[in-house]
């Protein structure tokens, strides 16, 4: 199919990478424009380079273009993308939001875009959210997850700040995808900012309160196991360097734990260096799953017109 | 500003036995034991007391461990149960929000201590900002202290009183900062906040420095130090409330406390109701040498046990990766690996 066209709004690490990453790694989507608000940034300095139509006069330059890109990046703030949405979709453009703005529903590209109904604005939840949902989803897809826990730990470098403005913010809406993407019944998220030199990778622990038999050797045991794998593979497919670090941990049923037991998985993310360093492997699974989420809407896109074609 | 004080009293002496303590009772206190050490303070005279899981609000988790009793219960029992002390709570970015602040507001608690790792103590801004539009007293925790310089500790104090911050305190997490360590951090503190904050000291026991190191803070000018009673807390344990309270009066600093009565509250109140005595055993000196977080030990130990190895092999791989206070879970993530070497 002929690619779809994409603007970049918000010039910043997350702008420049995801950036990078649509022209090395989309297969369906190319960078059209690019907007800021700073014309000394170097994010807008390097898609100039790369032949990307630049402005630094912010969203209203792109909606006034004669040519409307098919998909904006949404990678401003949260306040930003409030003020924006509407305007992009009026325009008929499909947002993709890298804020926690959360105008419309969150997606984890392997787990929830088919089901998505209305994709006009599709919200990424969170670094932590695209390293963790996929896997309580998983566990949920084998057995009832009556809660789920996850620790996010980052590089100080690598935690912009946004992120340390708001952290509430960043832990409410992490919480809340794991219930609704994750599939857990009540979900709790946690950040930890480690300044350790040289720079410690994005890790993940995920951890779900399981039913507990399912704890224990057998059946739903080896189900658990499997499922993770796969949603494991589903991620490598755009984000190359998430892996698990050990076997996930089985815990026998706990009175403290009211009676359940736990399964306990440890992740590392490890970027692919687009334009942030390996270490920000945070900031990396997001602009990877908004790249991914992208692809898989320009399919759905011509998918539906062929549909429609053929009707016609 | 600085924190209101009793003028009459050189520093301010504030107990955590029922938060840092909470540690060492794997978060099991009960309405009761909350009850009974909250009236032995208060008649003592202890202006601040700390409630709150171990952790800090929203602490009851897989990661730390679950609280037998909400900490909101808690805190209220100790509310309705002073008659002179406010009851502070701790809480750390990242973990507990400001939807937590609220509720312990709520539930009466007056003092807010928000700790966060020495060097991002800008992610506590908003919360300090929130608590101090609640009207509550604040404090500042920079949490393993002994990971910063003096200069670096005292800039990231400047935040933190900019943000609202009543009083900062140098964070011994690691109970690693030995005499000197201490009063050079103190004077930094001192030096760069004037009358802005106070400064405070909240000292550890892993290599045995909690009372001498809390001497040299105040020495040093610090206004605020912790204890907790019997030393109950994590890692070592922290410094004894009873043994603070004994060591300021024979060195004529003055507290305001009743050291007799705290002395009988360690003895005739906390020591029959806890579970495990606060130790310097290999895996908590460890700690101290080490440099790591002293909440980390009974889950080292719980690892230990699970996968076969020392507690204090593993404590010693999480301090050689610089894990920092709240990254609990890595504990599994090492002992699995060092399990599969040995």
């Amino acid at each position: 199919m002929t690619k779809k066209t994409a603007a970049i709004v918000g010039s910043g690490n997350i702008g420049t990478d995801l950036m990078f990453k649509i022209m090395r790694r989309s297969q369906n989507v190319e960078v059209k424009y690019m907007v800021g608000i700073d014309p000394a940034s170097d994010g807008l300095a390097r898609a100039a380079r790369l032949g990307v139509t630049t402005s630094a006069e912010g969203v209203d330059w792109l909606l006034a273009q004669e040519e409307k890109p098919d998909f904006v990046f949404e990678c401003t703030s949260a306040k930003a993308h409030a003020a924006n949405a509407q305007k992009y979709k009026d325009a008929g453009i499909h947002a993709i939001d890298l804020t926690p703005a959360a105008v419309g529903p969150y997606v984890a590209p392997v787990v929830n875009l088919d089901s998505v109904e209305d994709v006009m604005n599709v919200n990424m939840i969170t670094c932590a959210g695209q390293a963790t949902t996929p896997i309580v989803a998983a566990v949920s897809s084998v057995v009832p997850v009556e809660y789920a826990e996850i620790v996010a730990s980052i590089a100080s470098k690598s935690a912009g700040p946004g992120t340390r403005a708001n952290v509430d913010e960043f832990t409410e809406t992490t919480a809340k995808a794991l219930e609704v993407i994750g599939g857990a019944k009540t979900g709790k998220a946690i950040i930890i900012i480690n300044p350790v030199e040289p720079p410690m990778l994005m890790r993940n622990t995920i951890y779900c309160m399981i039913p507990a038999e399912a704890a224990e050797p057998g059946e739903q045991q080896d189900g658990i196991r499997a499922a993770i794998a796969q949603a494991q593979e589903d991620i490598r497919g755009y984000v190359p360097g998430y892996g698990m670090t050990v076997e996930p941990q089985f815990d026998s049923a706990r009175e403290d734990w009211g009676g359940f037991g736990r399964v306990g998985i440890w992740v590392q993310v490890s970027g692919a260096a687009d334009y942030l360093p390996e270490y920000a492997g945070n900031l990396d699974i997001i602009t990877a799953a908004a790249t991914r989420t992208a692809d898989l809407l320009a399919e759905k896109m011509d998918a539906a017109l062929v549909t429609a074609g053929s009707t016609n | 500003m600085t924190a209101p004080m009793n003028t009459a009293f050189d520093i301010r002496l504030t107990d955590t036995t029922l938060r840092d303590g909470s540690h060492a009772m794997s978060h099991k206190f009960t309405e009761r034991h909350v009850r009974d050490i909250v009236r032995a303070l208060d008649d003592s005279r202890v202006e601040v007391i700390e409630v709150t899981h171990g952790d800090g609000l929203g602490g009851s988790s897989f990661n730390y461990g679950f609280s037998l009793t909400p900490e909101l219960d808690l805190i209220k029992a100790a509310v309705d149960e002073v008659k002179q002390a406010r009851i502070a709570v701790l809480m750390l970015p990242g973990l507990g929000t400001i939807h937590d602040l609220n509720q312990a507001h709520a539930a009466g608690a007056s003092v807010a201590r928000i700790a966060t790792h020495c060097t991002e103590a800008d992610i506590s801004i908003q919360h300090f900002q929130h608590a101090r539009n609640l009207g509550m007293e604040t404090v500042g925790f920079l949490m393993l202290s002994h990971r910063s310089s003096p200069e670096e500790l005292a800039k990231q104090a400047r935040i933190m009183a900019d943000a609202g911050c009543q009083c900062v305190y140098v964070v011994d997490s690691a109970g690693a900062l030995i005499l000197e360590d201490v009063s050079d951090r103190v004077s930094a503190l001192v030096a760069e906040l004037g009358d802005d904050a106070q400064v405070g000291f909240h000292g550890h026991q892993n290599m045995s420095f909690g009372v001498a190191n809390s001497v040299y803070a105040v020495r040093a000018g610090a206004k605020q130090i912790d204890g907790t009673l019997v030393a109950l807390g994590a890692g070592a344990g922290n410094s004894p409330t009873e043994v603070l309270a004994a060591a300021f009066d024979r060195l004529e600093v003055k507290t305001g406390v009743d050291v007799q009565g705290l002395m009988g509250a360690a003895e005739d109140v906390v020591k029959p109701i806890i579970t495990r005595m606060p130790v310097m055993d290999r895996a908590s000196i460890m700690q101290g040498y080490a440099g790591v977080y002293s909440s980390f030990l009974i889950h080292a130990e719980r690892a230990a046990e699970r996968y076969g190895l020392p507690a204090y092999r593993i404590l010693e791989e999480v301090g050689k990766a610089g894990y920092v206070g709240g990254q609990e879970d890595m504990i599994v993530d090492v002992a699995v690996k060092l399990a599969a070497v040995n």
